[in-house]
């Protein structure tokens, strides 16, 4: 019992947190700077308790899993778990530091937002621990109502309050399609736990109706979480109109999230190694339902790669590109779904790391780049700023030349690992699929850089407002190039996590 | 088989067509005066004032923090209360927390000057 006290230390202390922040936000009257700092320790804090939890030997976890403890088997620690919580918790901090001079200049430092985004934080963590339906669910509706709030968080702009109004609708939608299909899982299986799910579903006696028409429901709820295709129309207004900030934690980190509660209701519905004493022909009904299944996901894959960059290539809004990008790389993401074995999960975890540092500092340098809203987002306005900014054009070009996948950065091992790890599990032509939409892509990042290098700016020069977010942009840039040039370590940690 | 169900399809036949025919026969034989009073929102209640889509102060949810510390606390705490002697110490640590928390609701909204109505 006071071992899985420990092991649930990072849980406990961001729970601990968020409610801590409220109480500073309310003792602190006028003063901004405790709450900011408060945060940003606290979070810090959650990260070394998660670290320390990454280093307990995981031997200890199978015997805590059911009985005699204090979740009653609904969490799991340690272990990916662990990692998740510190990609969220550093997202955090670079998305806190990022949001300051931000809100100051468009719209007001409230110190609501620090402890929204902890609660947001919270919610994601409940659902990376969580070996329980309920739990994802409860994780899920955590992070989600944060968002809705968190895009309408400049609420004298219109924009913004179209986003949170267009969020709240279609998410809340989309919750009731992920309880229903929860329902109908119990129903077929009579259970909520993932891991008993799993068993009876290999025993092939439970694979009926109910349990396809569940696992289509959830398929279509996280697919909408994650913005895949054809649920990702809210996607492009939602990370437009919210505060610049805001749309790149959510889309990086609230993303993460909701691939890892696909990667865990994938990993038990849908079983790839089948027992030895199971019959011939139960085994076969297992099959066929699991690759139909993964055969839907591989369509809705392949769909949310092409539509996303196709449709970014009209784009002529550099927010509006990148959240188009950011539904196309919700594409590749779910390759790993699909090839469902270690080096997909693992190729998650690498390139789900990599994407948040990459779109998170994008993002902040539209951010430091727009004034008002939608001034200074046009593709047009960057073009001249090598000469302008020659800092910020340059981590610009890194992180477009990331996001497209280029060597050196850390883009490239995190495609290199979801495509080989598709083609081991015989989805040959969704890489394919993949590598053609890569290249498409490569014409709107590589277009922006052209414009920024070789275009020479007509009228004013744009003004940068740059001040703590220096801070997440060299992180970005640091972890970026650092995954990009030694991702091995990484790598062999996201393969002992599945 | 379907006999037995007879009489309450003939029922609600019979009390469809009677809400139906009743209906026509307002609107055939009824008289229609129409006045200013009538015509108003609120036949016999006040006179309107403004529009409905007024903006409110959001210290309107304030009072949905003051509900939630006050009110939905004690729909758990009366279960709570009747079963606690069976439940235990698990019983008794879970609601601390939750006391706790709630706790956290009531100071935020003291200091944000919930209670302070003007």
């Amino acid at each position: 019992m006071m071992q899985e006290l420990i092991y649930a230390l990072p849980l406990t202390l961001i729970f601990i947190l968020s409610i801590a922040v409220i109480m500073v936000d309310a003792f602190t009257g006028k003063n901004k700077t405790v709450a900011y700092y408060f945060s940003i320790a606290g979070l810090l804090g959650v990260i070394i308790a998660a670290i320390y939890t990454m280093t307990l030997p995981s031997a200890d976890l199978a015997k805590m899993a059911y009985e005699g403890t204090i979740s009653k088997g609904m969490l799991t620690y340690g272990g990916y778990a662990a990692f998740f919580d510190i990609l969220f918790a550093v997202a955090g901090i670079l998305t806190i530091v990022a949001a300051k001079p931000y809100l100051t200049r468009e719209y007001g430092e409230y110190k609501e937002f620090y402890s929204l985004i902890i609660f947001a934080i919270s919610g994601m963590m409940t659902i990376a621990h969580a070996s329980n339906m309920v739990t994802i669910f409860i994780g899920i509706e955590i992070m989600s109502i944060t968002f809705y709030v968190l895009a309408g968080f400049i609420r004298t702009r219109i924009t913004s309050v179209e986003a949170a109004l267009k969020y709240f609708l279609l998410g809340s939608f989309a919750s009731g399609f992920l309880l229903y299909g929860m329902a109908m899982v119990y129903g077929a299986t009579g259970t909520l736990q993932l891991q008993e799910i799993s068993a009876k579903i290999a025993t092939g006696e439970i694979v009926n109706i109910y349990l396809q028409i569940g696992l289509a429901l959830l398929i279509i709820g996280l697919s909408f979480k994650v913005a895949a295709f054809p649920f990702h129309q809210w996607a492009p207004d939602v990370y437009t109109g919210s505060p610049t900030v805001v749309t790149g934690f959510m889309s990086t980190a609230g993303k993460a999230a909701a691939l890892v509660a696909f990667i865990v209701i994938a990993k038990s519905l849908l079983p790839t190694n089948f027992g030895a004493t199971l019959i011939n022909d139960k085994l076969i009904v297992v099959k066929e339902f699991t690759e139909n299944a993964t055969m839907i996901i591989a369509l809705i894959s392949a769909a949310t790669m092409l539509i996303g960059n196709i449709t970014a290539i009209a784009q002529k809004n550099v927010k509006r590109m990148l959240a188009y990008s950011s539904v196309a790389h919700a594409g590749y993401l779910m390759m790993g779904i699909v090839a469902n074995n270690e080096n997909g999960f693992a190729g998650i975890v690498f390139y789900s790391t990599a994407y948040m540092l990459m779109q998170i500092g994008a993002f902040v340098v539209v951010g430091v780049l727009e004034r008002d809203d939608t001034k200074f987002q046009q593709i047009s306005d960057y073009s001249g700023l090598r000469k302008s900014h020659p800092y910020l054009a340059a981590v610009m070009a890194l992180f477009m030349f990331s996001l497209a996948g280029i060597p050196p950065m850390a883009g490239f091992p995190g495609k290199y690992l979801l495509f080989t790890a598709t083609i081991q599990s015989g989805y040959t032509w969704l890489t394919i699929v993949a590598v053609v939409s890569s290249i498409i892509s490569m014409w709107f990042y590589i277009g922006l850089v052209l414009n920024m290098y070789f275009k020479e700016k007509e009228g004013d020069a744009l003004v940068a407002d740059v001040k703590s977010s220096h801070f997440t942009i060299a992180v970005s840039v640091i972890g970026v190039i650092i995954l990009g040039i030694l991702p091995s370590f990484l790598i062999d940690l996201a393969k002992n996590f599945f | 088989m379907i006999e037995e169900y007879l009489p309450l399809i003939i029922m609600l036949v019979l009390g469809f067509g009677v809400a139906v025919l009743f209906l026509y026969l307002a609107e055939w034989l009824g008289a229609r005066r129409t006045t200013h009073g009538k015509q108003t929102t609120y036949e016999s209640g006040m006179e309107p004032l403004g529009t409905a889509r007024d903006r409110f102060s959001i210290k309107f949810y304030m009072v949905a923090v003051s509900f939630i510390v006050f009110d939905i606390e004690v729909v758990f705490m009366y279960p709570w209360a009747v079963q606690v002697g069976e439940l235990g110490l698990v019983a008794f640590w879970t609601m601390t927390v939750f006391m706790l928390i709630l706790f956290a609701g009531y100071f935020y909204e003291l200091k944000k000057g919930g209670f302070e109505w003007d």
